[in-house]
């Protein structure tokens, strides 16, 4: 530190010049009385793409980022145009939203609330973003789809399966394309009834946060409603990585199926130490010991290998569905990365692809007219068949898939195969439904 | 001036400045320049973040700094305070004044508790009974606590304690045409920004930056005033030689106290500030990461001196704010002037050290401050000062002393 003088005198001049100085440029402050937040002014238009880069779901996130970027190549007329072709909707003409040009901006939600709502903050306060999408994972949707509704902004939810997400959560801002646990419940519970029957004993491993929670309810109550009994319900740590010590007791417990509400990592190791363990040559109770994985996921199962070879559960989507819409995205997604797409990657187009559309059809980006022009919206075309984006909860309603773990896969990728395709009708509930009650929309939020 | 030497007068009237200037000083390059799209930190929630990490950062190193006792649990009252904060929003009203001052008492209630049962072994032993209240009141935060169905549902679990349109507020609205209301001073609301154009520049200059910015130069007084009290003193000479000044008698243990209450009321100060700014809390602010962050803060910008902890928050803050947000098409961007090959090159190395490689970069930041600058960024500045005064011979008197 130099040495310095302050005067009084000196104080003052600079005090005054400073002054004079902020005081001066207000004239020529624009009078740029915005009607909502981030109105795109110029020849472009800025999403926020906020995924997680790091931590447990990285995997994930970094499928969902080769979705985003491959969105909006085909928004701004690139490539070969994907599920725009397939889409009911013949709005977007591949000339960006609106005529302006389609950028993004990323983010890492690192699995976690605070990050996430950091970086989705200096993605609407910097960089202009007018619309957030991604997350990985229901607690970060929940968190980001709050900020968002209060900034005045619309979140397009990427892979979020809780029931929270628009259940008690639902925000007027907030949209979900992806499926939720009760839907899971409500596909996977007749399966379950035809191959294992109506007189079993369930054990849950449930990861401890706000999805796993919902998840083994939906799953619960679904399987009780066929007859089952549920033996225990064990939460484990999101961080957990070693599981023996909570499969151990299941052997002892009575239990001859084992669900596993676990996502990610967490159910890699799990599925693993339950094989491990011996539990599916298991003979209890006269019957073959089965497990359950509620939700799945094609990059799931190739972390666990082997290991889910012939076990159950349910997916938003597979790329191996053979409607248009699924063999046009495959292919644009393949041929720019080289494999073929998981469901996070689809979940998140389709987000990209029908904000645009939307965007479109509304003539503009209010938040506000977007979610008008969502709200009640039948369309199809975008590899699920027939859906439904309901105005009461902003959930998407659309068949669900029950997958197996193929017995002999034929390559990396060819995993998992498809046993049903649950008709919409079957997984819809009624918005006050008592799993998803206890929440309010509130009414859309434009900012500024 | 307000019972500040020279040298410490100017030191507060630098910071200040830096503070209230902050939006020009933060956004250097014009907006929807390339380099303004990355490098511009100048929005408020970037800003707020810096003097509130400031804040936290000047607290811990009244304890670490001054007494050398390393707290590996601080994140904890950070934590606290920011449920406190939620929790009067969703009750009492949204005005910060009451949510901020609970913060403090809650974190200070805590760290009396911890800190009177933690003080009672010094060193590493320390520093792990800090680390396992603060892994406590994580794991109480993400799961013991936040089950929204049981009947103790205090912090919500992984989600995050939020606001609810149906939260009763007694002493403001639960919600206004549908939407929650915000978190206000005296009506002045926190997200309220002015923008101001010049030429091709803007500037933002947000009411929440400025409230933070005005309770961080309060905090920093006060820092100033401990390092130079006789309570300070007992503090540094506990960092010396605890063991002789037992031996004179004297007993060091509620000097201590104070100190790590006082810090953690600092933390508790700086959660509630978090909440004020943006209402939602979430249990990972109490893991230990964020608790050897807080550490990682004060070292990078030098422990035991006064300016150290707003500079190495401000330091970290930034490059974990700016370096994951840059991605390949940015770096293409950037290195478009290079022929293809060379460009691809560059692209897919740098790939590594940006986006979800940021962790890696600030990493290697941190292992050069630590190597070639023990002393942090202050030391760095000294070096540099020295190196610009070495021709007038007054290196000597020019030199600022880190508090030992």
């Amino acid at each position: 530190m130099s040495k310095t003088d302050v005067t009084r005198r000196g104080v003052l001049k600079t005090g005054a010049i400073a002054g004079a100085g902020v005081a001066l440029p207000t004239i020529f402050t624009a009078s740029s009385a915005a009607a909502y937040t981030n109105e795109p002014t110029g020849a472009s238009v800025t999403l926020g793409f906020n995924v997680p880069q790091t931590g447990p779901y990285a995997d994930e996130g970094a499928d969902e980022l080769r979705a985003y970027q491959l969105a909006v190549e085909h928004l701004n007329g690139g490539g070969d145009g994907g599920m725009m072709n397939t889409f009911s909707s013949k709005a977007l003409k591949g000339n960006g939203i609106l005529g302006k040009k389609v950028e993004f901006v990323t983010g890492d939600t690192q699995t976690k609330s605070d990050a996430a709502r950091a970086s989705a903050k200096s993605m609407i306060e910097k960089d202009g973003a007018v619309m957030i999408t991604g997350g990985s994972s229901s607690g970060v949707a929940i968190a980001v789809q709050g900020l968002c509704q209060e900034a005045g902004v619309i979140f397009m939810a990427g892979l979020t399966h809780s029931n929270d997400t628009t259940g008690k959560d639902k925000k007027a801002n907030g949209f979900r394309h992806f499926f939720n646990g009760y839907m899971s419940g409500a596909a996977l519970a007749p399966v379950l009834k035809n191959l294992y029957g109506t007189d079993r004993n369930a054990y849950h491993l449930t990861a401890d946060y706000t999805w796993g929670w919902t998840q083994e309810e939906s799953i619960a109550a679904a399987t009780e409603a066929l007859g089952w009994n549920t033996v225990n319900k064990v939460r484990t740590p999101l961080a957990a990585t070693d599981f023996s010590s909570y499969i151990a007791p299941v052997l002892n417990s009575g239990a001859d199926v084992l669900v596993l509400n676990h996502y990610g990592g967490n159910m890699v190791n799990s599925l693993t130490n339950a094989v491990q363990f011996g539990l599916r040559d298991k003979v209890v109770n006269g019957k073959n010991f089965e497990i359950v994985v509620p939700l799945y996921s094609r990059l799931m199962a190739k972390g666990a290998g082997a290991n889910v070879k012939g076990i159950h559960g349910s997916t938003n989507w597979h790329w191996s569905l053979q409607d248009d819409a699924s063999k046009a995205f495959v292919k644009s997604f393949g041929t720019k990365y080289g494999f073929p797409p998981s469901q996070a990657a689809h979940t998140v187009y389709c987000q990209t692809l029908l904000y645009a559309d939307a965007a479109e059809r509304a003539g503009t980006f209010n938040p506000c007219g977007i979610a008008e022009a969502l709200e009640g919206y039948e369309f199809e075309g975008l590899g699920n068949g027939p859906t439904l984006y309901r105005a009461e909860d902003h959930q998407c309603f659309k068949d669900v898939l029950v997958v197996r773990g193929k017995e002999n896969p034929t390559s990396e990728f060819d995993l998992l195969e498809v046993v049903e395709v649950t008709p919409a009708a079957q997984v819809t509930y009624a918005p006050d439904h008592p799993m998803f009650a206890g929440g309010q929309l509130g009414s859309c939020n434009p900012g500024a | 001036m307000l019972g500040l030497n020279k040298k410490d007068t100017t030191l507060l009237l630098v910071v200040m400045a830096l503070a209230l200037f902050a939006p020009f000083i933060l956004n250097p390059f014009p907006e929807g320049s390339s380099l303004a799209q990355m490098f511009n930190a100048g929005y408020p929630d970037l800003m707020q973040r810096f003097v509130i990490y400031g804040i936290l950062v000047i607290g811990f190193n009244i304890l670490f700094g001054l007494t050398g006792y390393l707290s590996f649990g601080h994140a904890a009252f950070l934590g606290i305070g920011s449920y406190s904060a939620v929790w009067v929003f969703k009750l009492i009203g949204m005005n910060v004044i009451p949510a901020i001052l609970l913060s403090m008492v809650m974190a200070g209630i805590f760290a009396l508790l911890i800190g009177y049962i933690s003080l009672r072994r010094s060193g590493i032993y320390f520093s792990i009974l800090t680390l396992a209240f603060a892994q406590m009141s994580y794991n109480l935060a993400y799961s013991v606590l936040g089950n929204p169905a049981s009947n103790y549902n205090l912090t919500n679990g992984e989600t995050g304690l939020q606001l609810l349109l149906d939260d009763p507020r007694i002493l403001g609205v639960s919600s206004v045409d549908g939407s929650l209301p915000v978190t206000s001073f005296f009506g002045l609301a926190m997200r309220d920004s002015y923008q101001l154009e010049i030429g091709s520049w803007l500037f933002t200059f947000n009411v929440g930056y400025y409230l933070c910015a005005i309770i961080m130069l309060i905090s920093f007084y006060i820092s100033i005033r401990i390092f130079r009290s006789p309570f300070g003193m007992m503090l540094r000479a506990v960092k010396s030689n605890q063991q002789r000044m037992n031996y004179t008698g004297l007993n060091t243990k509620p000097y201590l106290l104070a100190a790590f209450v006082i810090s953690g009321i600092y933390a508790g100060l700086a959660g509630g500030l978090l909440s004020s700014m943006d209402p939602l809390a979430g249990a990972e602010r109490m893991h230990w990461t964020a608790s050897g962050e807080i550490v990682i803060m004060a070292i990078l910008g030098g422990v035991g001196t006064l300016i150290g902890p707003i500079l190495g928050a401000g330091f970290n803050e930034y490059f974990k704010n700016i370096l994951s947000k840059i991605n390949d098409d940015v770096l293409h961007a950037w290195l478009a002037f290079l022929p293809d090959g060379l460009e691809n090159f560059f692209v897919g190395i740098m790939h590594y050290f940006v986006g979800k490689g940021w962790h890696l970069t600030l990493g290697l930041l941190f292992m050069l401050v630590i190597i070639f600058l023990p002393g942090g960024l202050v030391e760095g500045g000294q070096r540099l000062m020295k190196w610009f005064s070495r021709k007038d011979k007054n290196a000597t008197e020019t030199k600022t002393t880190p508090a030992e």
